[in-house]
């Protein structure tokens, strides 16, 4: 065996600072996808049994077993294994693969119904104690939500918010454990405590505490190494080690805590440095570092929480968005793409298709030819990846970022998200009409907005009660936010991830919208159109008359999608006269993950034409069957949203194409594929999920889900197996437009 | 003014106002995303009129031109270069299609201009049945999609009901500017579908269009007839199936092998 070649030196060396090694490390590859390899025998046979265990999942109704003896904990499980002897990598969240474990923190109530659904009993003991001398994030965020909240929660106003389960969206920067090794990183955080010596204010006593938490969490997640048999108290020297190491750091944050979206961060180039270094040496293959990556991703794919119905409602298919971030460039002009880029996307062609992780590309055009080639090739033959932009993220977040979830940014170990769920924007506008009483119940939700009782509705009235609504709800949601992240951080602190950032790192608030395009549409409706409304007994607006056809959001016109950008800024200007819970800083989204068809059924009819009940459009894409003017039209539109400073919490575009009219070859395909993409970023726009399919397959799977159990679309900002999607909404997929030309 | 089936509207004297209102054209759709109607990544712009029924149609709604909405040719190059970004970098461009683009000259002429005058690439996809000018606005195309319905006068007028003339016209017009063209031929089962059609096919290229550049035979498909149905009308190929792909690619490397791309 050769000996390893020193990394080189630099400022990583004297402070925490994973891109400085990265930066000064890694190996470009320019190249093509000629050189990877299949799937070891051992990777094989552990990807085989799970595959079993996952079809016996999905039989027993999609939870395969709950550990119901202990609770959630970075080092309450004993070691798990799926086929030990096959193992590269190992670690599991409990004791055996896919068996979920119940976090009580978020919320008692919450995990009891999750219990109850799938007909496991928790330990009595554990129940009473629990409920007896603890409390929760739920029972905190109640005892403090004042009523406006709690009546825009009823109404379908605000839903999703994380007040009863792991707020999720904070990324540990993983890659800290196997560089520095916890002794190190523990040295650290001791130092910085060393500092906070002054006076004791609310924050230095917060912070004081906290730091002190995750120095015990690094402890723990060092126990929790040991009973794998792994020390993670130095750094790491092989590649195995490295991706062995950081797997564990990361799993420590799926014991501790159920947060909705645990992303990985952005490993693939970090691990390269370690996988180059034993191929160099001769110490390992080119199918043993594939095998690495592979039953790392395995290890990934099997991540699991313990929902509740209402949860599964909201976000389809059971996400757990253990997103990866693969790509971007540096910011001294050389792409960040290594070798291991590409494995990680090859893990979908060796391993099969699969929802998770969620592999992201971070786009630029600049990228190596050849890797973005690869990247559509796999896309159009796994539907598994999603593309976001490098090129308008790198400016605003370097070039050591990561994205959490589906589209949120955030740097990695310096920049934490407190998740804010989302609004429904269209049912905002039917406030506005209706004088703040909401269209199904007749409850008053928002207080000062006079009811419109012209028998034509006027876009300048319209607009400037809208106005006001908007301007009451981001108060009202601020407020919301600001309580559940006091008492997430006070009750259910994750305390292993945030030892992975830098002490006190700078907290993104995210906030979001849902129903842009039926809100645009609709103003578009009112003001090119005439609307005429129809009210009910009590004098509420119910349904619409419109005479006369409108401009509609997806076709690239100006006069409606210029609507969509003046809702967005609006809204976004309104969130930031609010102060945030740390200084936390306003980001925004247009991002609705399933719950679009959620919101649709709490929103009534709307001045576009949509029915009460029916789903509203996902994310920023225009309503399905709006959009007649083909793909590119309907991505100018949506492009046409802010980024910077407006929704810099992220814009999602999900579009499906037939494969036929994506170009006639395979290479034609590809090739176009490619120019799309460029197409897009480059004016500005930041997430794409591109599907290529045929309606027609979705169709079948539907009828016939046991022909399709892989079966794998992108949504909004993440993938999912299509039979985990409940009937209503591989309905409402079904019914999304799909670009195809006769 | 009432339109004849040709687009061409008679004036109170009698005779005809050719064009339609000069500077606005009558658009069926644009297709933003066009990936199989000439290189790269194209804008189509379904132009409305048709004077040909053909039997294999599936754009039956672009046939009358009485309807669909009006636009001025500096509004559609607005809308096209839009698309610019995409262009570029697929090599990429404008199609006009149908509907029969020829019918109106005068509009197609001057957004062919305009395109020009903006460097993109203009792609002229037509069965030649227009009312003349050809040469002019062949000079404006950089490749032009032309498409054969059949080789013989019988035959041509079944599958299309209307006599081969006007396409002979524009045919001399193709030989004498020679732009880039290639050749497409809808294949239909149980009325082209044979290794005697293919080879007269190639013979009437080779004779006709000798410059030709490729050949693309396109497998008749049903994806139309919704349209059909929509209009009231029933579609007229209903009980044929939708020609087989594979043997479609299997006729075009036989016959046409040698010139494919």
């Amino acid at each position: 065996m050769k000996e390893r070649k020193e990394f080189n030196g630099g400022i990583w060396q004297t402070e925490i600072n994973v891109r400085d090694f990265i930066q000064n490390n890694y190996t470009l590859y320019e190249g093509t996808g000629k050189f990877l390899s299949g799937p070891s025998k051992k990777t094989k046979k552990v990807w085989d049994r799970c595959v079993e265990l996952l079809m016996e999942e999905r039989k027993r109704g999609g939870v395969y077993d709950v550990e119901t003896k202990r609770i959630s904990g970075i080092c309450n499980f004993a070691p798990g294994y799926i086929d030990k002897e096959n193992e590269t990598i190992v670690g599991l969240q409990t004791d055996a693969p896919l068996k979920r474990m119940v976090n009580l923190y978020g919320g008692m109530r919450m995990a009891q119904q999750c219990l109850d659904k799938y007909g496991y009993v928790l330990d009595a003991d554990i129940h009473s104690h629990f409920a007896q001398y603890r409390k929760t994030h739920n029972q905190g965020v109640f005892d403090a939500y004042p009523t406006e909240v709690r009546l825009a929660r009823s109404a379908g106003l605000l839903t999703g918010l994380p007040d009863a389960y792991g707020r999720g969206r904070i990324i540990g920067d993983y890659r800290r454990v196997p560089l520095y090794g916890t002794e190190r990183l523990i040295e650290d955080k001791q130092n910085d405590l060393k500092k906070l010596e002054g006076d004791m204010t609310d924050s230095n006593i917060r912070l004081r505490e906290e730091i002190n938490m995750q120095i015990q969490a690094l402890k723990e997640v060092e126990r929790m190494a040991q009973t794998y048999g792994a020390d993670i108290t130095k750094p790491a020297v092989s590649a195995k080690e490295a991706v062995q190491n950081l797997y564990l750091a990361y799993l420590a944050g799926t014991k501790e805590n159920n947060g909705a979206a645990t992303s990985i961060g952005r490993t693939s180039t970090f691990l390269d440095i370690y996988i180059q270094r034993d191929l160099e040496a001769g110490i390992i293959t080119e199918e043993e570092a594939q095998e690495l990556v592979d039953q790392l991703i395995i290890k990934l794919r099997l991540i699991r929480h313990l929902r509740t119905p209402e949860y599964n409602e909201l976000f389809g298919g059971d996400p757990t968005w253990v997103t990866e971030s693969v790509g971007g460039m540096g910011l001294d002009g050389r792409a960040l793409v290594t070798k291991t880029s590409f494995r990680y996307l090859h893990t979908l062609i060796n391993l099969g298709t699969s929802p998770e992780p969620n592999l992201t590309v971070l786009w630029d055009e600049n990228l190596p030819e050849n890797f973005k080639k690869f990247c559509a090739e796999i896309s159009i033959k796994t539907d598994s990846i999603q593309y976001e932009s490098d090129t308008v993220m790198r400016p605003l977040y370097g070039d050591d970022y990561a994205i959490a979830c589906c589209v949120s940014a955030m740097r990695m170990g310096k920049q934490m998200q407190f998740f804010g769920a989302r609004c429904n924007i269209a049912k905002s506008l039917l406030y506005a009409i209706n004088g703040g009483v909401d269209e199904i119940t007749g409850v008053k939700v928002v207080p000062g907005i006079e009811p419109i009782t012209d028998d034509v509705l006027s876009y300048e009235k319209v607009w400037e009660n809208y106005e006001k609504v908007m301007e009451f709800v981001a108060g009202m949601y601020v407020k919301a936010n600001n309580i559940i992240h006091y008492m997430h951080d006070k009750y259910a602190y994750e305390a292993s991830q945030l030892a992975l950032h830098d002490t006190d790192p700078e907290k993104l608030m995210a906030f979001g919208i849902a129903g842009l395009s039926v809100a645009a549409d609709s103003l578009s409706a009112i003001k090119y159109a005439k609307v005429l409304p129809i009210r009910n007994e009590d004098g509420i607006v119910t349904d619409y008359e419109t005479v006369g056809d409108f401009p509609k959001y997806g076709n690239d016109d100006d006069r409606v999608d210029m609507l969509a950008v003046d809702i967005v800024k609006k809204f976004s200007s309104e969130l930031k006269k609010h102060k945030l819970y740390r200084n936390a800083k306003h980001t925004l989204s247009a991002l609705t993950i399933t719950s679009n068809v959620m919101y649709g059924k709490k929103t009534g009819t709307t001045p576009d034409g949509r029915k009460q009940g029916e789903p509203l459009a996902p994310g920023a894409n225009p309503m399905h069957g709006r959009d007649k003017s083909g793909a590119l039209a309907s991505l100018n539109s949506v492009a046409k949203i802010p980024y910077k400073d407006v929704c810099q919490d992220g814009v999602s575009n999900t579009f499906s194409i037939v494969p036929s009219a994506l170009g006639k070859t395979k290479t034609e395909r590809v090739d176009n594929l490619v120019n799309i993409l460029d197409g897009y970023f480059c004016q500005g726009a930041q997430h794409l999920n591109v599907n290529v399919l045929n309606r027609d397959m979705l169709i079948e799977a539907y009828e016939n889900p046991d022909k399709y159990p892989m079966l794998t679309i992108r949504v909004s900002g993440y993938a999912v197996n299509f039979h985990r999607l409940s009937k209503e909404q591989q309905l409402e997929v079904i019914s999304r437009t799909f670009h195809e030309r006769v | 003014m009432v339109a004849d089936r040709l687009g061409r509207q008679k004036l109170p004297c009698g005779g005809f106002f050719l064009g339609v209102n000069m500077a606005k054209g009558k658009i069926l759709s644009i297709e933003s995303m066009g990936l199989v109607d000439g290189p790269g990544i194209r804008t189509v712009v379904f132009f409305k009129g048709c004077p040909l029924r053909c039997l294999f149609c599936h754009n039956p709604d672009s046939w009358d031109m009485s309807d669909g909405s009006e636009i001025s040719s500096d509004d559609l190059l607005k809308k096209i270069l839009r698309f610019r970004p995409y262009f570029e970098r697929s090599g990429g461009g404008v199609t006009f299609s149908g509907g029969e683009p020829l019918l109106q000259r005068d509009f197609l002429l001057e957004i062919l201009k305009k395109c020009k005058e903006e460097k993109i690439h203009t792609c002229l996809d037509t069965s030649g049945v227009g009312v003349g000018g050809y040469d002019e606005i062949l000079e404006l195309c950089d490749l032009v999609l032309f498409d054969v319905k059949a080789t013989d006068e019988n035959s041509y007028k079944k599958m299309c009901q209307r006599e081969m003339g006007e396409c002979e016209n524009f045919i001399e017009a193709l030989k004498r500017v020679r732009p880039e063209t290639i050749i497409r031929q809808v294949v239909v089962p149980g009325i082209n579908d044979t290794d005697e059609y293919m080879k007269n096919l190639k013979i009437y290229i080779e004779n006709e269009i000798p410059f030709y550049k490729d050949v693309e035979l396109l497998p008749f498909h049903k994806m139309g007839e919704y349209k059909y149905k929509a209009l009231g009308i029933n579609p007229p190929l209903e009980k044929t199936d939708a020609m087989d792909k594979e043997k479609c690619e299997f006729f075009r490397k036989k016959y046409f092998g040698g010139k494919t791309l």
